[in-house]
């Protein structure tokens, strides 16, 4: 048997459509899940028990249940509430609300990392806690989430391949589809996952280039 | 303007079940310089934080320069700017030049505009001697000056009076003098200072008063040649052979 690489240069133009629709949908879900989380983390934190509380049980049920469940919840679920969504938007707001839980624990995780003494150093100036955190705490917690962050955005670009179950012709559906029509798997596939590395790489490329730059005082 | 920069009333602090601060008073006029010292543990960091309202009080009354600071209905951040805080571990904003650390309070809170603040600031490094490390990030400074420009960014807020919590324990001894020498000339300014500290030498030679605490409780407050000369508590007298010419 041989690796019949025409297929793959034949295919080449529908994979490299279905990544680019893995990308629409991945930045848009790292968006809403990048508001989502820095709300959540800051909840997490907040003085306020109610606040903390909700943002603890919104974190433990994503976190506890399958990203492809809640796609599943989100477009198939919602229409009996009377509520239909184009395939699109549902998974988008599945996996930016799914993403939204881990980017929350990362912030979490940040802000906490921050010595007391810095908060306590910008109040004694006469900052207020809001204040205090933009200015102080949050320009320094980012620095040291972003690999973290990194990490999060690789894995919901991987994950996002679930919402070809929902008909959305993403990078995986695309290959699922050629395969039915050329029987080529072994070529599709490795073109699918040599696209899937390319776009991840680029993410890891990013995040280390931002981490350089958000460096201070070396 | 009340008659005292500091009127603390029966003070009484607990952290959970320990009892921390035990109905302290303390008065302190405008100008004053007043050392607190005692063994570590004995709750004059604690006092100090409880100054300025980062740490809460159970009973009592703290009175900063006519502002009763432990009332719900008072605007901490407001009084905050009126007293400044120096930490024994500096807590330099790490991500901001000298120049920002001292610029962003004068800019946010008191809505300074840049040109301004930043006039202020390099007025402010000069007197602490570091003007020319105006754009160096605390990391590239030392210990003793990275104090310096903490003393300098708690300066610009133009306070009425400047705590200090332990200023040189975190220093290494040749950068010492460095900031002693600041907080004199602070001093000789007529700056209304609170110093929490264990460098005796500068107790004896520049405070007006020294308060001795231990266990939570004024033990002694006087002049410092009666506190140090003539101790007549007991513990007092076993603190200072320990702390004292070693």
């Amino acid at each position: 048997m041989q690796y019949d690489l025409s297929a793959l240069i034949k295919a080449f133009p529908f994979l490299l459509y279905g990544a680019i629709v893995t990308i629409r949908i991945t930045a848009l879900s790292i968006a809403i899940g990048l508001i989502i989380g820095f709300l959540t983390g800051l909840a997490r934190v907040w003085p306020n028990v109610i606040f903390r509380t909700i943002a603890g049980a919104y974190i433990e049920l994503i976190r506890g249940t399958p990203l492809l469940v809640q796609i599943f919840i989100v477009y198939f679920g919602l229409p009996a509430l009377g509520m239909n969504l184009d395939p699109f938007i549902a998974g988008m707001i599945a996996m930016g609300i799914n993403s939204g839980a881990y980017v929350g624990e990362i912030v979490r995780g940040g802000i906490e990392s921050i010595a007391k003494g810095q908060m306590e150093a910008a109040r004694s100036l006469g900052l207020t806690y809001w204040q205090a955190m933009r200015y102080i705490i949050l320009p320094q917690a980012i620095v040291r989430i972003l690999p973290a962050l990194g990490n999060e955005f690789i894995a919901l670009l991987k994950d996002s391949s679930l919402v070809s179950t929902i008909a959305i012709a993403e990078l995986t559906r695309t290959g699922q589809i050629i395969i039915t029509r050329t029987f080529k798997s072994f070529e599709i596939w490795s073109g699918v996952a040599l696209f899937y590395f390319v776009m991840t790489y680029a993410i890891s490329r990013i995040v280390k280039y931002s981490e350089k730059r958000l460096r201070y005082g070396e | 303007m009340s008659r005292w920069a500091i009127e603390v009333n029966s003070l009484n602090k607990f952290f959970d079940t320990h009892h921390v601060l035990k109905n302290i008073d303390l008065r302190v006029s405008f100008g004053e310089v007043v050392a607190i010292i005692g063994a570590s543990g004995s709750g004059k960091s604690t006092f100090l934080r409880c100054l300025n309202g980062i740490e809460t009080i159970h009973s009592g009354e703290i009175v900063i320069d006519g502002v009763k600071i432990n009332d719900i209905k008072v605007n901490l951040n407001k009084v905050r700017q009126s007293i400044g805080m120096i930490f024994q571990s500096f807590n330099l904003f790490p991500h901001m030049t000298a120049l920002n650390n001292i610029t962003l309070a004068l800019q946010k809170v008191k809505k300074m505009p840049k040109a301004d603040s930043e006039k202020v600031a390099f007025q402010l490094l000069e007197k602490v001697g570091l003007e020319e490390k105006a754009k160096s990030y605390p990391s590239q400074l030392s210990g003793g000056q990275q104090q310096r420009v903490a003393i300098a960014r708690a300066l610009a807020m133009n306070p009425r009076v400047m705590m200090f919590d332990e200023p040189t324990s975190a220093l290494d001894p040749e950068t010492v003098n460095d900031v002693l020498d600041v907080m004199k000339e602070l001093a000789h300014e007529g700056m209304t200072m609170i110093v929490v500290t264990h460098e005796m030498g500068f107790a004896r030679e520049v405070a007006d008063r020294v308060v001795y605490i231990d266990d939570g409780r004024v033990i002694e407050d006087g002049k410092p040649e009666e506190v140090f000369y003539n101790p007549k508590n007991p513990r007092l007298r076993d603190f200072l052979s320990k702390v004292i010419n070693v």
